[in-house]
């Protein structure tokens, strides 16, 4: 019943953001309507960020107290780490190409994005891989832990890297020029994305409690 | 592990100063059952006690107790046999010097060996350090998986005499093995394990082998 | 026992047991300072013989090197405790097992250690270069760097060391996670070939020296999970 209505807040909030990012907010003064994109791009690394705490969250839990619901909740959290990071790089590789002619920049944030995608996808494959579902648990928590702990690691270095190599990029909406109305058509859009990353690991997180539940009855 | 219960309602009881022989075909479970009681693997269900030691919530004081001889010698080939020992007394800090490192040698009868790498080895010499390197550790408990495979008659029946004197100190030793005759010799207890379930579980007594071998033929039998 | 000595004298053991094990391998013991030597041929054979080009890329190079084959000495360190079951006996050591996580970091870390010293040595004969000077901060970086590596190494190859793919998946796992220490270790080497000073590059080894810590304790406090599992 709190999964419906999270759901119902969450499309309507999406379509809030939608219109808030394509009617209420206006064009970049550079960049024009392409910077718009920056209203996916930007609340969809940070729900990738929300996710990966969730991630850690359910690891040390799991680890803590070996019931496999901790585990269930990393599970969900890590597929959808791995969606919206994706989403965070093909925005970031859409919105390069018209601003800067090229598919791929070396962005700071686009290659901690990267780095971030392939390790939760690893993440995913090392449950896949694992047959033991509790060695494959137990593995899936350590990784989760360490990728949490690597993350704001990997942001520092990578941004230090980039900043000896070239010019800060535009790709940062935190510019304190930005407009205090593309300010708040990002935030209701980073909170339409959170809502809706809570509704999808929710739903997921109750499927996978389902199969679990199904495949313990198949053993008695 | 693939998907698979390899143990169903399994229910035993060693007193001290015993040994239990498991007897059983290849897949009912004999060696899940050493691996649980030595805590390698955790029980999906039930529980189980060593020296009044919970085997999943006290699962440290069970390792101090107990003793495993497995499949695999836990070795390393590239290391002599006195330094496996004592990379073993390190492991769980045993105090151990050079001289209670040969005399758990020579408790197996391989004081010559000492020195040999454990790649220059047969593989029953192998076994008896394998074996030396838990006896060093004075367990209370033994948990022996085919202790007999590869070993020559000499070798056997030092094994069993070993077996004796840590009856008589008040060791209990869980014993699988595929022989009967020795098993039976050895036993205090004899059970059979079957499909994962436990078919026979009772004291020695008068048990003669031909017995023993038509208990086992009736239970593989009835679990396939 | 006290237990921070049995904790310390479980450690030693450990590293000890795997230099000597290394040492007297069948394949030979400096299969990894072989193989690095070997990569050395081939970098020169890829961007040489313009000396300019190699001296820029220089840092890249060694690091590249002591990623690929630290790689594959984890690999052999793992693959090492699976034969016999050593695995079971590592688990079944009572108390707490930072001490051998701790151990299997020094013991690769001195394994590695010994092969990038072999590659720095070799690339200042075979490319003709002069890098006395900054062979002592090079070995410090060469330190921290492999330090983190092996850290996070250690518990994914322990990981991986049951899966089939093995070989395939550490370094699927490990290297996007080792990015920092590359990023560091690369930035504070063409510092130290350079012979500029310390302070430019302070917040590279804070980053580095981070990253070790981070990841040192992370691992003995998690070595346990992974060797139970």
């Amino acid at each position: 019943m709190g999964t419906r209505v999270l759901g119902g807040v969450s499309a309507l909030l999406l379509l809030v953001g939608l219109a808030a990012a394509f009617g209420y907010a206006p064009p970049d003064a550079v960049q024009g309507n392409v910077q718009r994109i920056m209203y996916i791009h930007v609340p969809s690394i940070l729900t990738a960020y929300v996710a990966i705490g969730v991630v850690l969250v359910g690891s040390i839990g799991y680890l803590w107290t070996r019931r496999p619901a901790w585990d269930r909740a990393a599970a969900a959290a890590g597929e959808l780490t791995v969606c919206f990071t994706a989403i965070t790089l093909v925005t970031g590789s859409i919105w390069g190409k018209p601003t800067w002619g090229t598919w791929w920049t070396w962005d700071a944030r686009l290659t901690s994005t990267a780095l971030l995608f392939v390790i939760y996808l690893a993440y995913l494959l090392l449950r896949s891989v694992v047959d033991d579902p509790e060695r494959a648990a137990t593995y899936a928590a350590v990784l989760g832990i360490f990728g949490a702990l690597d993350v704001p690691i990997i942001h520092f270095s990578v941004q230090w890297w980039r900043t000896l190599h070239q010019p800060a990029t535009v790709l940062r909406p935190q510019a304190p020029t930005m407009d205090p109305t593309m300010l708040l058509a990002l935030a209701v859009n980073v909170l339409a994305f959170v809502c809706t990353f809570a509704y999808l690991a929710t739903r997921r997180y109750r499927l996978l409690t389902l199969e679990a539940e199904a495949q313990s009855r198949a053993w008695r | 592990m693939s998907a698979g219960v390899a143990l169903r309602g399994v229910s035993l009881a060693v007193p001290a100063g015993a040994v239990l022989t498991v007897l059983g075909h290849n897949g009912s479970g004999k060696t899940t059952l050493l691996r649980l009681l030595a805590t390698l693997t955790r029980p999906t269900a039930g529980s189980g006690r060593i020296g009044g030691h919970d085997l999943v919530g006290d699962r440290e004081d069970v390792r101090r107790l107990v003793g495993l001889v497995g499949h695999g010698t836990q070795l390393y080939d590239d290391l002599t046999a006195t330094e496996n020992l004592l990379f073993t007394a390190a492991l769980h800090d045993t105090p151990a010097d050079r001289r209670a490192v040969e005399a758990a040698l020579a408790r197996v009868g391989l004081e010559a060996q000492a020195g040999a790498r454990v790649r220059e080895l047969s593989s029953g010499m192998r076994r008896r350090v394998a074996l030396a390197r838990v006896i060093l550790r004075r367990p209370r408990v033994l948990l022996l998986d085919e202790p007999f495979a590869g070993l020559d008659q000499d070798s056997g029946k030092r094994l069993g005499e070993y077996l004796h004197g840590f009856r008589a100190e008040g060791g209990a030793a869980v014993v699988v093995t595929h022989s009967l005759g020795r098993g039976l010799a050895l036993a205090d207890r004899v059970a059979i394990l079957a499909g994962g379930r436990l078919a026979v579980d009772q004291p020695r007594g008068s048990l003669t082998e031909e017995a023993l071998g038509r208990l086992y033929l009736a239970a593989t039998e009835s679990a396939s | 026992m006290a237990a921070p000595a049995a904790f310390a004298r479980r450690a030693w053991a450990v590293l000890w047991k795997d230099l000597v094990v290394e040492r007297r391998a069948k394949e030979g013991a400096n299969a990894l300072a072989f193989f690095a030597v070997l990569l050395l041929f081939l970098f020169y054979l890829a961007l040489g013989p313009d000396r300019e080009r190699i001296r820029s890329a220089l840092a890249g190079l060694f690091w590249l090197a002591f990623l690929l084959a630290g790689v594959l000495g984890l690999g052999r360190a793992s693959a090492l405790e699976r034969e016999n079951d050593c695995l079971d006996a590592l688990v079944l050591a009572p108390g707490d097992k930072g001490g051998i996580y701790l151990g299997k970091v020094a013991g690769t870390t001195v394994l590695m250690l010994a092969m990038e010293v072999v590659f720095i040595v070799a690339t200042g004969l075979l490319y003709n270069l002069d890098l006395w000077p900054a062979v002592p901060r090079l070995l410090l970086i060469a330190v921290c760097g492999t330090v983190g590596f092996t850290a996070v190494g250690t518990l994914f190859a322990t990981m991986t060391a049951q899966l089939r793919a093995r070989e395939v998946l550490l370094p699927v796992f490990l290297l996007p996670f080792v990015v920092p220490v590359l990023l560091a270790a690369v930035r504070l080497t063409e510092a130290a070939l350079a012979g500029e000073g310390w302070g430019p590059s302070a917040a590279w080894w804070q980053l580095l020296l981070g990253f070790d810590v981070v990841f040192v304790v992370a691992g003995m406090l998690t070595f346990e999970f992974v060797l139970e599992a």
